[in-house]
């Protein structure tokens, strides 16, 4: 029997065999990786073939859906039962075919097959690259389990299949226990973040009565006013759960450490994968913090704004340039999650789209550079644009995309969410906002210039990757500048609509509030930032040729060691847990060898010493057994067992059985 | 087919007894023969069970109706019966049971501890799968309580005689004992005195039955009296009591755990699966077999002692993991945790809990059985446990090292695979207890359990780290190591692949389970199935 959700999702639904087989996409990479596992090591390209054959056949799928969504929406839901207890609780896995599940497929797919192909260069040569394949395909296939669920099951085996993925790829080296360190520290904040994402899903769950996101979000849509209370604790869990995963302030601290894993990694890592999981969530159950939950908006917002400006300055001080990379991303993901928070669906995931793509090239073309150079730090590299033209070039196009220059990518997914602050009356959050695009540029165009411009500072000769490296750079930096397009305020492109139409194609449409038409003065201000960000910027290190004057340059008092030490998070971070559970763990363990089994050695020392004491003045034979089998202790029992060991023990076993045997007739058969 | 209905179940529990017969006729240096006639009957009595699936009526018989039942007169003078029968609840652990038994015989082909004698070793092992074997089909009070004491016996000649022999100082003894005897004495004392208890709460049972027609051990008998009420009062609080004390050791619940450490530390490998895929299920098994049925009144007074114990566990086991040098005894003290979900779904008294408390059984089963193989299979090459001394692992036997890996996420509960469920659902019937039970004890349960499972990560991260990564010691630079052999792939896979099909289709337990749970807590406890659910993720 249908249930509501499905019949909702049936009355739009638009079918066919791209629909209807849509779980392919979520597979293929799975059955890549056990693949790979098997045969890779004797695959020609260590099963890179496999991984990227995987993720090209996904591409061309989501692509179909993709522009299928584009001209008339697509709605379609396939589960199928795991497990039902009683008649109540049903445990599903399966596929949603929807505007947002639709926009992560071809995210996901499109990047993470740029991503792959990039990476048989640059892991050519490296340590078990048959394994890097296998992780990299789970990597991406568990993320595809985690956007394509149905429920939130599903979505809990995909998210934690990411974060295993994610261990396995950021200890990559783990001949290296930094690099250890780095991915069990990842697993850990995460894994932590996951008891809200548990006991979330459990409490809306039990609560609204379904794990279905259709059904939830019709529950939501109904407004369920009687839950009250429980929709509030439960949407601020599932959001902690986010937080985790989405790198948001103060659970940011894995992320910069899980650059330790190779570059392809992070590329993957920062854009597609992982850390767009958190933002996706909250675009998944956003009718739920819409309608019954809004109390904990204002407290998203505000984590959110923290996070995308407090973390970005940490750039600003940083010499290896993914690590400028990451703290940029973990400020991107706070727009994302600030504006989601706000209340801008499209606006927030809008950015996790372009984000996406720039991010990946920048990583990829810090990854060039790193091939090139041998090294991550800035203070090794400079003056490259000249050796490495194509990698600068689209390094540039990433830069202005992130810094949100006009008309590439970045500048209309951040103009949506300054508009969506606006609107909503987050003015304070605005001004944040813009603020924080001034220091985006700010930093990017540092890493820019030390990077490309000055002297080379670095050993050796470097020169420009092999083409399988360049080629993704370039078709990473085409929707870099492009795909902004899909988005532009007041303009429904011909025959297809804009992004915010495809991405409202849910069970429960999606809108957004705030007027359609651009605002102009906002959006200038928001440019206006970005470019004096770059102008700045470019005064202080365009000229510089020295990288301990940039250094010098930024070592005011308090603010440096500030920024330098992380705002001393991670070190607090590191000693809470080093300080609590080191002693809590040897304590636990003096209690159980000490207490415990203080009581119970004791119990049998002093049934020993009873035992002798009565044997001595009682002096009874009868007795005497009696404190056998009360055990004498260590040595009695032990002399016998080592009379055992002499081959007694047929004798032993074979009367034991003889009388057991004897037993048996006797009972079942005669009695 | 009915001679297989009325002898299945006695096949699988005296097959093996039979083999010990067999065993008894081969001369001790024929091993082959020795190892064939254990591999053949645990075979035969593993095929018998998994005829039993495939006749079982899975059509959703009320609880107290069992099938397969065999009901024969034994010592009547009590009125005591050789009663066998099988429900929803006990397939699947039978089937466990006599599923590890093959895989630990075919493990033990090549890997024999000192002072090896296989022959000894071998019966030892049989008559340990019919304890085993028959404590999940028992269903009279005295055949029950025998097969759970003949499990005892050859447990403790295993480790007394091939355990680990390193030389321990115990506080107070003054003197310092084998690591073996010790443990073989502790485990033996310990478990003995919790059964004194146990037999006592049966005598009670027994004694009390008469009230209301003839004395019985009958447990379907006795779960009907207690389903209308005959057992209440003080009486039956110290009748819960005293079984309470029998199953909580064998489990086990903190704070009578601390046998287990020792047991599996010293045991051989063999002897540690086994003690951990099976025997620690038949104190849960017993909790739902026998205290919840027959005593639901006391089981409801009872339930929040039970949960606060568990989650207890939870924690502390996971604490204790993590000061662990010894990578057995991280294992074991793994066990404590576990176990702790397994009682905490048990004592919230639901349909959700209960189901939960049964797969977790089993996903603890093939998991930290595969734990110990693989802890054995390392500890035999490497010849020491000291994780200080490993790393590095993933460099020397990569196969291994990755099956370790596999298996550590397994045991931290990562969604996808078998683990997941018992601790979720444990959270979920966390969530929503037996109604009148205290919403504020359950509820912390609940986020204490969440916290254990961020610990339970810790740990195996921990274990991962020290054995598996790094770069080798200096002293196995250079040393040839043999990757995992086809004995141990062949003990291995199996249980791999359950882990993942459990995994990602739980159902196929629940298939089994759910009906006679969810009978079982209505007809025990008057409750509607408990979690109010609509389609579920």
């Amino acid at each position: 029997m249908a249930t509501e959700a499905e019949q909702a999702v049936e009355a739009g639904i638009t079918g066919g065999f791209w629909v209807d087989n849509a779980g392919i996409v979520l597979i293929l990479p799975l059955v890549a990786f056990l693949l790979i596992l098997a045969f890779g090591k004797r695959m020609k390209n260590n099963g890179a073939e496999l991984a990227i054959g995987a993720l090209a056949v996904n591409s061309v799928w989501a692509t179909v859906l993709f522009v299928m969504n584009m001209t008339s929406g697509v709605l379609g839901q396939t589960t199928f039962e795991i497990a039902r207890i009683g008649s109540d609780l049903v445990f599903e896995l399966g596929w949603v075919v929807d505007g947002l599940s639709i926009m992560m497929y071809f995210l996901v797919s499109v990047v993470g097959l740029i991503v792959f192909i990039y990476a048989v260069g640059y892991m050519h040569g490296d340590v078990r690259v048959d394994w890097f394949f296998a992780a990299f395909s789970l990597f991406a296939g568990s993320m595809l389990i985690l956007v394509g669920a149905p429920n939130l099951i599903q979505l809990i085996i995909g998210w934690e299949g990411v974060g295993l993925a994610s261990y396995f790829l950021i200890g990559f080296y783990w001949e290296d226990m930094a690099n250890v360190n780095a991915g069990n520290k990842a697993f850990m904040v995460n894994r932590l973040a996951d008891i809200g994402l548990m006991l979330g899903a459990i409490i809306l769950g039990l609560a609204i009565g379904t794990f279905d996101f259709a059904e939830m979000d019709l529950a939501a849509a109904e407004h369920v006013e009687s839950l009250g209370a429980v929709a509030v604790v439960g949407g601020a869990l599932l959001f902690f759960g986010a937080m985790g995963k989405s790198a948001q302030f103060p659970l940011h601290i894995w992320l910069p450490d899980a650059m330790a894993g190779p570059t392809p990694v992070s590329a993957l890592m920062h854009a597609a994968t992982m850390v767009t999981a958190g933002v996706y969530l909250m675009g998944r159950v956003f009718p739920l913090f819409e309608y019954l939950a809004a109390e904990i908006r204002p407290w998203m917002v505000a984590i959110g704004a923290i996070t995308l400006f407090a973390i970005g300055f940490l750039a600003l001080v940083a010499d290896d340039i993914k690590r400028v990379l990451a703290y940029s991303t973990v400020s991107q993901l706070g727009y994302m999650m600030t504006a989601v928070a706000a209340g801008g669906y499209t606006a927030g995931l809008f950015h996790l789209f372009t984000h996406a793509f720039f991010k990946a090239l920048l990583f990829l073309g810090a990854g060039s550079v790193i091939h090139a150079v041998h090294s991550n730090n800035m203070s090794d590299m400079g003056g490259l644009r000249k050796q490495m033209p194509r990698t600068y070039w689209t390094f540039v196009v990433g830069t202005l995309a992130l810094a949100g220059i006009i008309p590439f990518s970045g500048f209309w997914s951040k103009d949506e969410i300054l508009a969506t602050l606006g609107f909503e009356g987050y003015t304070a959050v605005m001004v944040i906002a813009i603020a924080g695009a001034f220091v985006t540029a700010f930093y990017m165009t540092r890493a820019v210039a030390l990077t490309f411009f000055g002297d080379y500072k670095g050993h050796g000769q470097p020169h420009e990757s092999p083409a399988i490296m360049t080629v993704p750079l370039v078709a990473l930096a085409i929707p870099s500048i492009l795909f902004g397009l899909f988005n532009v305020p007041g303009w429904h492109i011909p025959g297809i609509g804009n992004f915010s139409e495809w991405l409202a194609v849910r069970v429960v449409p999606m809108g957004d509030h705030h007027p359609e038409a651009i605002d102009l003065a906002l959006a200038g201000s928001g440019l206006l930032a970005a470019v004096l960000g770059i102008v700045v910027g470019w005064v202080i290190w365009g000229k510089d040729r020295e990288t301990q004057a940039e250094r010098d340059r930024f070592d005011i008092p308090v603010l440096y060691p500030l920024l330098h030490n992380k705002y001393y998070i991670d070190d607090l971070a590191d000693g809470i847990t080093a300080g609590t559970m080191g002693p809590l763990a040897r304590f636990t363990n003096w209690v159980n060898d000490y207490v415990i089994d203080g009581v119970v050695n004791g119990v049998a020392i002093m049934t020993r010493g009873l035992g002798s004491f009565v044997y001595g003045v009682v002096d009874q034979r009868g007795v005497d057994g009696v404190i056998h089998g009360l055990g004498a202790g260590a040595d009695g029992a032990g002399s016998a067992l080592r009379k055992w060991q002499t081959g007694r023990i047929q004798q032993y076993a074979a009367s034991f059985v003889a009388g057991a045997l004897v037993l048996i007739v006797l009972f079942v058969f005669v009695i | 087919m009915e001679l297989f209905e009325t002898w299945a179940l006695t096949l699988i529990v005296f097959l093996p007894l039979a083999g010990v017969l067999l065993l008894g006729l081969v001369p001790k240096a024929n091993e082959r023969a020795l190892k064939a006639i254990s591999l053949l009957v645990t075979l035969a009595a593993f095929a018998v069970s998994v005829g039993v699936i495939f006749r079982f009526d899975f059509s959703g018989l009320p609880y107290n109706t069992y099938q397969f039942e065999v009901t024969e007169t034994w010592i009547g003078a009590i009125n005591a019966n050789y009663h066998l029968g099988v429900d929803g609840i006990s397939l699947p652990l039978l089937v466990l049971s006599t599923f590890i038994m093959v895989l630990a015989v075919i493990y033990s082909w090549n890997h024999w501890e000192e002072p090896r004698n296989p022959k000894a070793f071998l019966i030892l092992m049989m008559i340990l799968a019919t304890g085993l074997n028959g404590t999940f089909v028992a269903l009279d009070l005295v055949l029950f309580f025998i097969f759970f004491e003949v499990v005892l016996l050859p447990m403790y000649f295993m480790i007394g005689i091939w355990g680990d022999r390193t030389p321990r100082l115990i506080p107070g003894f003054g003197r310092e004992v084998q690591t073996r005897l010790y443990a073989a004495i502790k485990f033996f004392l310990f478990t003995l005195f919790g059964s004194a208890f146990m037999l006592l709460g049966f005598l009670a049972l027994y004694f009390e039955s008469g009230n209301s027609g003839e004395r019985t051990f009958d447990i379907p008998l006795l779960t009907e009296l207690g389903a209308s009420g005959a057992f209440t009062g003080t009486f039956a609080f110290l009748v819960f009591g005293a079984m309470f004390l029998g199953f909580a050791v064998k489990v086990p619940m903190w704070p009578l755990h601390t046998w287990l450490p020792d047991a599996h530390t010293a045991a051989p490998t063999v002897g540690s699966v086994l003690l951990a895929a099976i025997m620690l299920k038949l104190g849960s098994y017993g909790f739902v077999r026998i205290s919840l049925p027959i005593l639901p009144e006391e089981a409801t007074r009872w339930a929040p002692a039970i949960a606060i114990l568990a989650v207890i566990g939870i924690i502390y086991g996971s604490l204790a993991c993590l000061a662990q040098t010894d990578m057995k005894r991280l294992i074991a003290f793994s066990s404590v945790g576990h176990m702790g979900f397994v009682m905490l779904g048990i004592a919230t008294l639901t349909d959700v809990g209960i189901n939960a408390s049964i797969i977790g059984m089993v996903a603890h089963g093939l998991i930290t059985g595969l734990l110990f193989f693989l802890a054995g299979s390392m500890s035999h090459r490497y010849h020491t446990r000291e994780m200080s001394r490993l790393g590095g692992n993933m460099k020397l036997m990569p196969v291994m090292g990755g099956i370790l890996a596999f298996t550590a996420m397994a045991s931290l509960g990562l969604p996808g695979l078998a683990g997941f469920w018992g601790e979720f659902m444990s959270l979920i019937g966390s969530y929503n207890p037996l109604e009148g039970l205290s919403l504020g004890v359950f509820r912390t349960a609940m986020v204490l359990g969440a916290i254990g499972t961020v610990l339970t990560a810790a740990y195996m991260l921990y274990l991962l780290q020290q054995v598996n990564l790094g770069e080798p010691g200096e002293e196995w630079q250079g040393r040839e190591f043999h990757d995992v052999d086809r004995f141990e792939a062949t003990a291995w896979v199996p249980l791999i692949v359950l882990i993942v099909v459990i995994g990602f289709y739980p159902k196929v337990i629940f298939n089994s389970t759910t009906d006679s749970v969810v009978s079982l807590v209505e007809t025990a406890f008057n409750a509607e199935t408990t979690a109010s659910l609509g389609r579920g993720g």
